[in-house]
């Protein structure tokens, strides 16, 4: 557990998240490792089975970033993705994993520091939160398997 | 169509306590239009199973398949290639087509992952209303094409009530009072002259009165 370090998944769109990841980049911004990017045309190709899929596959926490709201270049897809979200969130804590490991962010291409301050912000979270419930049964076992695995 | 809707995990996750393999069979028929057990709600659902089990320790093998109908004997076929491998099926089908999987796999309980609730339109996307109680005998010519059966909260006959308040039903203020619809209706036909008829009192024999229904077409039969 000491060991833990999550993997998150962003679903970023295009437009937005996934282009100022890459000014953070340029200004030379630290933002935690534990990130997975996935690039989207716009957070309103996101579905509820993307995001319960990322679980499946072993991701302790899911966000999804999109233009900021009445930016979407799609007119409604950041809306819809927040709507999709909700009903992910709950469907998540039905299934005992928690809805909290999953958000939605927006942001616009010019806001480097935020996609950083998300990142640090999502990745905190999740490590207070610890593992994915479906990862805990095995904890001890796998938390060693995983470290070898990252070297 | 049939609207129909999704049952919480936490039942379904109850029902599948005992099963380690099960099959989780959507309907390419009304229920994915109303998204409530098509092809989407397979896997949505599926996942969602999928992780709980995962999280309690359990893990659990599902078979997704949306089959074209449920209430159709020749599209369960499919399905006997695999079946007997799956110690429950779940389905999402109305519950006809649940009760029909039912009759047609013997070896195994069918649980349903919907609830079934009425016949009805889609207003708008995202948004079902009932429309008919299938009475067996249609008014409709004689109320514009409205259903009093359905609509009037009462299912009265010659109405309105004492109780409607402009144009609302005295059960629920958020409910259209059905026979306002068809007085508006008639109105807006003409046919306001249709009112002054009084409907006899309505014969429940070709409704839900005499136990379930039967229908027999001879010619079609092979
Ligand atoms: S099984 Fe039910 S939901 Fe599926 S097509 Fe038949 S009536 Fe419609
Ligand atoms: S009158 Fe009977 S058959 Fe006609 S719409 Fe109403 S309930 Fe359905
Ligand atoms: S284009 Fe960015 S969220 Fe739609």
């Amino acid at each position: 557990m000491e060991n833990y370090e999550p993997t998150v998944v962003a679903f970023c769109c295009h437009f937005c998240a996934y282009t100022a990841a890459d000014l953070a980049g340029t200004m030379r911004l630290q933002y935690p490792t534990n990130i997975r990017i996935v690039r989207i045309p716009c957070t309103g190709k996101v579905d509820v089975r993307f995001l319960l899929e990322a679980f499946e596959k072993g991701a302790d926490g899911v966000y999804v970033a999109g233009c900021l709201e009445g930016d979407c270049h799609f007119l409604k897809g950041n809306f819809r993705a927040k709507k999709r979200v909700a009903l992910a969130k709950r469907i998540l804590e039905d299934a005992g994993i928690g809805g909290e490991r999953l958000e939605m962010f927006n942001m616009s291409a010019a806001m480097g520091p935020r996609f950083a301050e998300v990142a640090r912000e999502m990745t905190e979270r999740i490590r207070k939160l610890g593992p994915s419930p479906i990862k805990r049964p095995k904890s001890t076992a796998h938390s060693a398997e995983r470290k070898e695995h990252r070297v | 169509m049939i609207i129909a809707e999704g049952k919480p995990i936490k039942e379904i996750l109850a029902m599948i306590d005992d099963y380690d393999k099960i099959i989780v069979a959507g309907c390419k028929g009304c229920v994915t239009v109303c998204s409530a057990g098509g092809q989407k709600e397979v896997e949505i659902l599926s996942s969602a199973l999928r992780l709980a089990r995962k999280a309690q320790g359990k893990a659990l093998d599902i078979k997704e398949v949306t089959l074209e109908r449920q209430c159709d004997t020749e599209y369960l076929e499919p399905m006997r290639e695999y079946a007997d491998q799956y110690q429950a099926i779940l389905s999402l089908a109305c519950g006809a087509g649940i009760q029909f999987v039912a009759e047609k796999f013997r070896k195994q309980p069918v649980l349903p992952g919907v609830n079934t609730q009425f016949i009805g339109v889609t207003e708008e996307q995202g948004v079902w209303t009932e429309r008919c109680q299938s009475c067996g005998n249609c008014l409709l010519h004689q109320t514009g094409g409205i259903c009093p059966v359905t609509r009037c909260s009462k299912s009265l006959f010659n109405g309105p009530c004492g109780g409607s308040k402009a144009g609302k039903c005295e059960i629920d203020p958020q409910i259209d009072c059905g026979w306002q619809l068809i007085y508006e209706r008639l109105k807006e036909l003409g046919l306001l002259a249709k009112l002054e008829v009084v409907l006899p009192i309505k014969d429940w024999s070709t409704s839900r009165d005499g136990g379930p229904r039967k229908r027999i077409r001879e010619d079609l039969k092979i």
